[in-house]
């Protein structure tokens, strides 16, 4: 295994979160009854004839200016024609000549190791084909063409990925982009994105490409992984026993996790591209890009950025956070109550998220608000109680999502900060523990310890312990 | 009245509006000479008698509520190219001999808006493929001129069923010269407009890129009331040009004095028969009387229009007709073994030969290995004809030509030799190349049967055209001739 | 311009459309002829010329995103062949090809 090396490119196929189709006005909403979304258009009914959902457009282009591609203008569809029942039409419009985004990249990050970069060759835009239901029927499939005429972005990348770990790890960056942008709900078990991988081996150090097989259905991040490791042993295995690579088009099966190859038809499939005469070149002029370029929201990249520079988070904490642009956004509203940003976000990213995590919630749904949760942290900087009680605090509140002030003041949990309060519980704590003061004043320093936690137990931990420290260490030294 | 059918439709709008007849006298009398004599033609694939007579009824109570619309009463027959909801729309093929359309073209609904009554829907060529209507799953039509005599395609029916006074006036479609060589060859005015100019939603599609659809009348007067009825911007396509119509029919009356035909060299240098050419002479002459400048121009790349446009229309229609695979409507064989033989079969046995020889030609075009020496060389090609347009529109208003090489020919006489038939529209087929307007009108006869000539101008000046053929026949009386149906 | 069976076989499956063998000769006859027609368009030098796709040399409209069309299904689905349960039979299809 260690002599070779595997060269991966990913065709990633994005659902666009449009209202209605891309050449008609039926919606696109998912889970209708069979064929009760799919227009006369979407049907390929003699005479109909398409027209572009502006929408579209307008995604594929926020999508272009996020990866720092290059929008074409004019951009141009073609027809792809092949037979298959879920394609009403015999042809797919789709494009080829002029995608409308070309020649982008994004950087991805595995454990620590410094970013690489992967190429995006194209982006384009196509419809979708319907589906084939084969299991209820004997001897037939029924075919619901609800799903054709959704707006879907191809998004194809350079063969530079070299692990099922990079694989995934680009199309968790894809997935992150397409959501961020709101352009897609990137949901892969409905089918709103999915993934083709392709996939060739060669000797490590080579310059040249092996011949590459093409797995179809990977539509999971695991799926993905596991496809990609088992088609790198597949064709290794070839190799080695001294055979070759048939180019070809394989199946994921999920259920068996292995790949096999699709029955390969006596003739080869022949697209027969041509522009699609029903439909013009579109001119996407730098007014319209400009437009688009303004609605767009912060980019996961230059939100990180800002992270680092305004709040002055280490590159792990922005990383994390901005990756999530609800959980950017619940940070950044903490902050406004609190004057800590070090502090928010490991609140943030540590007790919020553990408990989240427990109730397996999502940040939209969580039960502390950021308001209340950046008073908390508030509370902490103005010493009102400690770090330790906060975490008291904020349990109370992810149970009662009662407000911080309301339980540190039902609970009487403000920190104590007056010395003489201080002073009486260490006078306390001298009487009940006279053996121990006994060694501690005889050389035994380490008892310092035992003290403090005296004080805070008796104290009920209300004790503020930077006090706590100063007032014992002038009393033990009397 | 027993001769309804020789009124113009500008006549037949004023004895509406007088009240001097009612739209279902009108309607009726069509139907009875359609019954009468559309066995000889066959020029009707479904006769619609309710509900034209309906229809009908509705114009009349109009006309008596003073609330009558632009064409109101008049009946028209639509080609069956275009999908009218809830009517058989067969597009003449056995693929669609069942297909009743769930919804109506834009050109049909524009027609209706305007009061006209429809009477039904036109034979014509299968899938609009054909040049003498003779490939149409629903049997050859008869030229009323002459019997066993092919009245041009592909719409052939549109123009026998307007020849022969069986509706005011029909839609069509032309692609390569499907409204303008059987306006020839049956003695009528057929204008096939700007690409863009009329909607094709609902227009069941040939070749996309050429295709449009425009009206056969016996007058360029009757053409402007059709064409000023169904042109418009439409949202629903996406090639629809979004200009505003002119009023064709008030315009047709302005001056031709000080226009310009250009003449190209290399049609003229074509044998055509000395008949042709001599109509062609007097049709020039007329024009030169009437005060048009006459002059020489060059089309250098001419001759390569029928070559560009059997990739081209091929190759579209390759895709177009992909869209019949027996799943979602029309023609399905019986039993299929499996997927691919529901195809095979299906399209083999559901369409005609000639589209079979295109849709194979087209696909063989677009195949890999072949597009840069076919579909790519042709669109380079027709840059070039329609470059030669341009310069010559610099100087002249309109190319004239004759329409058609020849008058009608006997049914079967072209049908065993593929390419001698395409080369009935060598001179209508340039127009199409560069979605330029053009009309064709009679302008004298042969052995009984009509001669046409053509003229195209340039982009959007249908107007100008329907003036030209206008005052043409102001001089003559080419178009007011009847064929007398044996 | 000869075109041999085995284009012909390939040229009828992409096209699917089932061709008899038996009018292979005649058929490969007049698709030759067509094609004898073309190969007049390698007369001229075209490279460089931009072809043209559209006569219209305009801009393509655009839709606003919205949904106006409802469920039409009942009156769609009246031409289909053979349909069930609101789907469109077929033969069964054995692998995922597309």
């Amino acid at each position: 295994m260690s002599n070779w090396e595997a060269v991966i490119g990913l065709e990633v196929h994005v659902q666009l979160a449009t209202k209605s189709k891309i050449f008609s006005g039926a919606s696109t909403l998912f889970g209708s009854p069979p064929n009760t979304q799919a227009c006369n258009i979407d049907l390929g009914m003699p005479g109909v004839l398409p027209v572009l959902n502006k929408e579209v457009l307008k995604m594929a282009i926020k999508f272009g200016l996020a990866i720092n591609a290059s929008i074409n203008s004019p951009t141009q569809f073609a027809r792809k024609n092949y037979f298959y029942p879920d394609l009403p039409k015999g042809y797919q419009i789709s494009q080829l000549d002029s995608p409308i985004v070309e020649g982008g990249f994004l950087q991805i990050e595995i454990g620590g190791e410094k970013p690489k970069k992967i190429g995006i060759t194209r982006a384009h835009l196509e419809e979708d084909a319907g589906k084939s239901l084969h299991e209820e029927f004997e001897n037939h499939s029924g075919i619901d063409l609800n799903r054709a005429g959704t707006p879907l972005l191809e998004i194809v990348s350079e063969p530079e990925l070299n692990t099922s770990e990079e694989a995934v790890s680009y199309l968790k960056k894809i997935h992150s982009i397409i959501r961020h942008l709101e352009i897609s709900d990137g949901n892969m078990a409905e089918g709103s994105m999915r993934c083709d991988a392709n996939v060739s081996v060669r000797k490590k150090g080579s310059d040249e490409l092996g011949t590459r097989t093409e797995t179809k259905n990977v539509n999971s991040f695991r799926f993905v992984e596991k496809a990609i490791n088992h088609e790198i042993k597949r064709q290794i295995k070839i190799l080695e026993s001294g055979e070759k690579i048939t180019q070809e088009t394989r199946l994921y099966d999920s259920q068996l996790d292995e790949t096999r190859s699709m029955r390969s038809k006596e003739f080869a499939n022949d697209y027969r591209y041509f522009p699609e005469p029903d439909l013009l070149p579109v001119v996407l002029d730098k007014k319209f890009i400009e437009s688009v370029k303004s609605e767009m929201p912060e980019l996961s990249e230059e939100k990180k950025n800002r992270l680092i520079t305004e709040y002055k988070l280490s590159d792990y904490d922005a990383d994390v956070l901005s990756v999530d642009p609800n959980l950017s956004k619940y940070f950044e509203e903490v902050v406004t109550n609190s004057s800590n940003p070090k502090l928010a976000a490991n609140w943030v990213m540590g007790d919020l998220s553990a408990f989240l995590n427990k109730d397996n919630l999502s940040i939209l749904d969580t039960r502390v608000d950021a308001t209340n949760l950046g008073t908390l942290l508030a509370r902490i900087e103005d010493s009102t109680i400690s770090g330790k009680i906060a975490k008291e605090v904020f349990e109370e509140m992810w149970l009662s999502e009662k407000g911080p002030d309301q339980i540190i003041e039902e609970k009487g949990l403000k920190q104590v900060t007056d010395s003489t309060e201080i002073e009486k519980v260490i006078d306390q704590v001298f009487e009940e523990n006279p053996t121990q003061l006994q060694q501690y004043k005889s050389g035994k320093e380490k008892l310092f310890g035992f003290f403090v936690g005296q004080v805070m137990k008796v104290s009920r931990g209300k004790a503020n312990p930077e006090q706590v420290n100063k007032l014992l260490k002038k009393r033990l030294e009397e | 009245m027993e001769e309804f059918y020789k009124l113009s439709i500008k006549e037949k709008l004023k004895g509406l509006k007088e009240s001097a007849f009612s739209s279902l006298e009108l309607t009726e009398s069509y139907l009875q000479r359609i019954k009468k004599v559309d066995k000889k033609i066959n020029s009707f694939i479904t006769v619609l008698e309710d509900k034209a007579i309906e229809s009908a009824r509705e114009s009349d109570k109009r006309y008596k509520e003073g609330s009558a619309l632009p064409l109101d009463g008049i009946p028209i027959a639509h080609k069956d190219i275009f999908c009218t909801e809830g009517i058989l729309t067969t597009c003449g093929s056995k693929m669609l001999s069942n297909f009743v359309s769930p919804y109506s073209s834009t050109v049909v609904k524009n027609f209706s808006a305007n009061g006209s009554v429809i009477l039904g829907k036109t034979n014509m060529d299968e899938f609009a493929m054909g040049s003498s209507n003779e490939t149409s799953y629903f049997g050859a039509v008869n030229n009323p001129w002459k019997r066993n005599y092919v009245p041009g395609g592909s719409s052939g029916g549109s123009a026998a069923c307007v020849s022969a006074g069986l509706a005011s006036g029909a839609t069509a479609t032309d692609t390569g010269g499907s409204i303008r060589q059987p306006a020839a060859l049956c003695g009528l005015t057929g204008i096939k407009p700007t690409y863009g100019r009329v909607s094709r939603y609902g227009m069941i599609a040939f070749a996309s890129s050429l295709d449009q659809g425009g009206v056969l009348t016996k007058s360029a007067e009757d053409a402007a009331y059709m064409l000023k009825a169904m042109s418009g911007h439409d949202p629903r396509d996406s090639t629809s040009l979004n200009v505003d119509v002119p009023d064709f029919v008030d315009e047709i009356n302005e001056d031709i004095k000080g226009l310009r035909i250009g003449l190209p060299k290399q049609f003229f240098s074509m044998n055509l028969p000395n008949y042709v050419e001599k109509s062609i002479d007097e049709s020039i002459k007329i024009f030169e009387k009437l005060g048009a400048q006459v002059e020489d121009v060059d089309l250098p790349h001419i001759d390569l229009s029928l070559p560009i446009y059997y990739v081209i229309a091929p190759a579209e229609c390759s895709a177009n007709l992909s869209r019949y695979d027996g799943v979602k409507f029309g023609y399905r064989c019986e039993d299929p073994n499996n997927l691919d033989d529901l195809y095979m079969r299906t399209r083999e046995e559901g369409f005609g030969a000639e589209v079979k020889r295109r849709i194979l030609i087209g696909t063989y075009a677009l195949s890999a290995g072949y597009y840069d020496a076919y579909y790519l060389k042709a669109q380079k090609c027709r840059r070039l004809v329609a470059d030669d347009f341009s310069k010559a529109f610099k100087s002249v208003d309109f190319i004239l030509s004759p329409t058609a090489p020849d008058t009608s020919f006997s049914l079967g006489d072209k049908t065993s030799d593929p390419v001698e038939m395409y080369k009935q529209d060598i001179f209508t087929i340039p127009a199409n190349l560069a979605g330029l307007p053009g009309i064709s009108f009679p302008c004298g006869e042969h052995q009984g049967l009509p001669l046409g000539v053509q003229l195209v101008a340039d982009n959007l000046n249908e107007s100008k055209l329907l003036r030209m053929a206008h005052y043409f026949q102001l001089n003559t009386d080419w178009h007011e001739a009847w064929p007398e149906i044996e | 311009m000869t075109l041999k069976n085995k284009d012909l076989e390939q040229i009828a499956y992409l096209a699917r459309i089932n061709i008899n063998k038996k009018s292979f000769p005649s058929l490969k006859k007049e698709l030759e002829s067509i094609l004898e027609l073309v190969a007049k368009m390698d007369s001229v030098n075209t490279e460089s010329v931009v072809p043209m796709s559209h006569p219209l040399d305009i801009s393509q409209p655009l839709r606003k995103d919205e949904v106006t069309e409802k469920d039409d299904r009942k009156n769609l689905q009246k031409n289909a062949p053979l349909k069930k349960a609101g789907l469109f039979m077929v033969p069964k299809v054995i692998d995922e090809d597309a």
